[in-house]
């Protein structure tokens, strides 16, 4: 397939303009989707919509061969299921409601663990604004209840508005003339006038597509770790409360670590550089960790997954009647992928419907968001190199948790810390907003003085041996 | 508890008439009225249910809210802030669409209702 080689980026305008409209969609025209994670169902849902407001009338096909009813790593997209504050407020504007029996928990709190101490960092309206879902229909073995999968829920939405789906593993994508196919595993194929690839980074399609086009680069990946514990509603209500437990150690290779409650269970999610059993070993055998469960005592898991997150976005993510949204395409370095998914579903929506779809349509409407995303993303890199250092220094993490603490304690003055920490945890502002607001002198201040402070003996960061309380904790 | 947003009891008010605000509000569950006061009396102007917003007056202009919404039975709503909304239309405006299109529903039932007003003078 010659991806890249059509991309035209070297065309004069006047061609652009002439070509613009041969790359507009007709009344009739067919569109397949790979892929039915959050981009692949959301690019539907939005494509579809604003179709439909113009008067456009155009198939859309998903492609997906998992089925998100079922319990288990089959049924399952594998990811932490923190739908994002930013995330949630934006599909509520959009009048996409999660219902009830998708979001497993409403969280409003971000409780920080450090071997200094823990600190508990509310949200300022003690509103319920992220969601703990389920990417497919809970643990493997776990009881049916009255949930529906995140991933499934989408879909839905998609399919109520006139998507199609096929139940059907795409093997290959070609060029064939004017038009592009879709070849299956079982010998189906059919062709379209646009191909959206949303298959994510755990699937092969992507090297397939790289080794077909010498100038395509898939998008780089590294391995994670989820699990599920099943530790029943009133013992979760009691330890964890609605809050996301966020842990900060020192252990080379670790990103970001976190217990979320859901339902019955609470999720385990390790990022960073390839998770490994000794990265593991470490994490589990922390005082942090083992003291957030009931006994110190650390269960059997429920259910394991080792997926892969992208970490640097594939280029190009566009060409003529092609284009990769989602991880496929650029997604957040760690953090709110299912809101980059959203983005750039709708980004690459918006571009077919009302621009057209050849890769000069994608060049100027779609590519511009990704790379904003892949620069935030290298700003990114650079606050969790900070974060790095943190983990290594001890006087940085008491600093750190006495001036949260003292936020937390106060009603009125502003949370500078708590805010950062926050936008952080929660993927709900960028990196570079978060990032620009640790420049500023007052939070550099505040900072410089709780360093101070909170090392000076007595202090009840200095005193703490492990997974000692800061008072602005607050219990459940 | 599932669920987002945040709990408020029957006969409850989320806002009141004439005071500022930065916000809009989306019901998650439950039901809203929205009463106009004036003269010391009441007037009921709508009810609204699941998925409905309503506030959004607040987002666009600093002016005072126009109306007291209150909450018929147990209710769950969700807060957008000014700052997430107007960054997103920012970013893309076909977000601000569907605002758009209820503000435009409004507009002409309120027409509708002084017609009839007028016409029974
Ligand atoms: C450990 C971990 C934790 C995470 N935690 C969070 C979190 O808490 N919050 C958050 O916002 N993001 C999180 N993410 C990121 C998030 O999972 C992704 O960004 C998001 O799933 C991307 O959505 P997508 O639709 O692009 O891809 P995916 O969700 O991967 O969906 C791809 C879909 O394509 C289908 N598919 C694949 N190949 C084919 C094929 N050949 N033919 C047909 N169909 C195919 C798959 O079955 C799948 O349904 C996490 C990621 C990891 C790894």
């Amino acid at each position: 397939m010659r991806m890249a080689e059509d991309l035209g980026l070297a065309r004069d305008v006047g061609r652009k303009a002439q070509e613009s409209q041969a790359w507009a969609l007709q009344d009739g025209s067919r569109i397949a989707v790979i892929g039915a994670g959050p981009a692949g169902s959301m690019f539907s849902y939005f494509f579809l919509t604003m179709a439909e407001t113009i008067g456009l009338d155009v198939g859309v096909d998903m492609y997906e061969p998992r089925r998100f009813c079922h319990r288990g790593p089959a049924g399952c997209n594998h990811c932490g299921g923190v739908v994002s504050e930013t995330l949630i407020q934006r599909l509520a504007t959009e009048g996409i409601m999660l219902p009830d029996s998708v979001v497993q928990r409403g969280i409003e709190s971000y409780t920080l663990h450090m071997d200094v101490g823990d600190v508990e960092i509310a949200t300022p309206l003690m509103e319920k604004r992220i969601a703990a879902i389920y990417r497919g229909n809970g643990p493997r073995q776990s009881v049916p209840l009255d949930t529906h999968s995140f991933d499934g829920y989408l879909l839905q939405l998609a399919e109520q508005k006139g998507a199609r789906i096929i139940s059907r593993l795409v093997t290959d994508v070609r060029r064939e003339e004017d038009l592009m196919s879709v070849h299956c595993a079982d010998q189906h194929c059919d062709q379209y006038e646009l191909v959206v690839v949303a298959s994510g980074v755990n699937s092969r399609l992507s090297e397939m597509l790289e080794s077909q086009s010498h100038n395509f680069k898939r998008p780089a990946r590294t391995k994670t770790f989820i699990c599920e514990f099943h530790l029943g509603r009133e013992v979760i209500r009691e330890t964890f409360g609605p809050s996301m437990h966020v842990f900060l150690l020192d252990i080379p290779r670790l990103e970001f670590a976190a217990l979320i409650p859901k339902g019955d269970y609470v999720t385990l999610c390790l990022l960073g550089d390839d998770i490994d059993d000794e990265l593991m070993e470490r994490f589990f055998s922390s005082p942090e960790v083992q003291n957030r469960f009931p006994g110190a005592i650390i269960p059997e898991h429920a259910c394991h997954c080792y997926p892969r997150i992208n970490i640097r976005a594939a280029v190009p993510a566009y060409g003529d009647r092609l284009v990769m949204i989602g991880d496929s395409g650029s997604t957040r370095l760690f953090k709110d992928g299912i809101g980059a998914a959203y983005k750039t579903a709708k980004a690459a929506a918006k571009t077919a419907v009302f621009h057209g779809v050849g890769a000069e349509n994608f060049e100027r409407h779609y590519a511009p968001l990704c790379q904003k995303i892949n620069r935030d993303n290298q700003v990114g890199k650079f606050v969790f190199s900070v974060a790095s250092l943190v983990q290594k220094a001890r006087f940085a993490r008491r600093g750190i948790l006495h001036m949260t603490a003292n936020e937390q304690k106060q009603t009125v003055s502003p949370r500078r810390m708590s805010d950062v920490l926050w936008d952080l945890f929660s993927g709900s502002e960028s990196y570079t907003n978060v990032f620009l607001r640790t420049l500023h002198p007052a939070y550099i201040g505040s900072l410089l003085k709780n360093l101070v402070v909170g090392n000076l003996p007595g202090s009840a960061g200095r005193n703490a041996h492990s997974s000692s309380q800061e008072n602005g904790h607050v219990q459940h | 508890m599932a669920g987002l947003g945040k709990e408020y009891k029957e006969g409850e008010v989320i806002v009141r008439q004439g005071e500022t605000g930065n916000c809009m509000f989306v019901i998650q569950d439950g039901e809203v009225e929205a009463v106009a006061e004036a003269n010391g009396k009441e007037l009921r102007l709508r009810t609204m249910g699941p998925n409905e917003f309503f506030g959004e007056m607040a987002l666009f202009e600093n002016e005072t809210r126009t109306a007291t919404i209150r909450a018929t039975r147990p209710t769950r709503i969700l807060t957008i802030d000014k700052k997430n909304f107007l960054g997103g239309i920012h970013e893309d405006p076909s977000l601000a669409f569907r605002i758009v299109q209820t503000m435009s529903h409004r507009i002409r039932d309120l027409t509708d209702r002084l017609a009839k007003f007028e016409e029974g003078d």
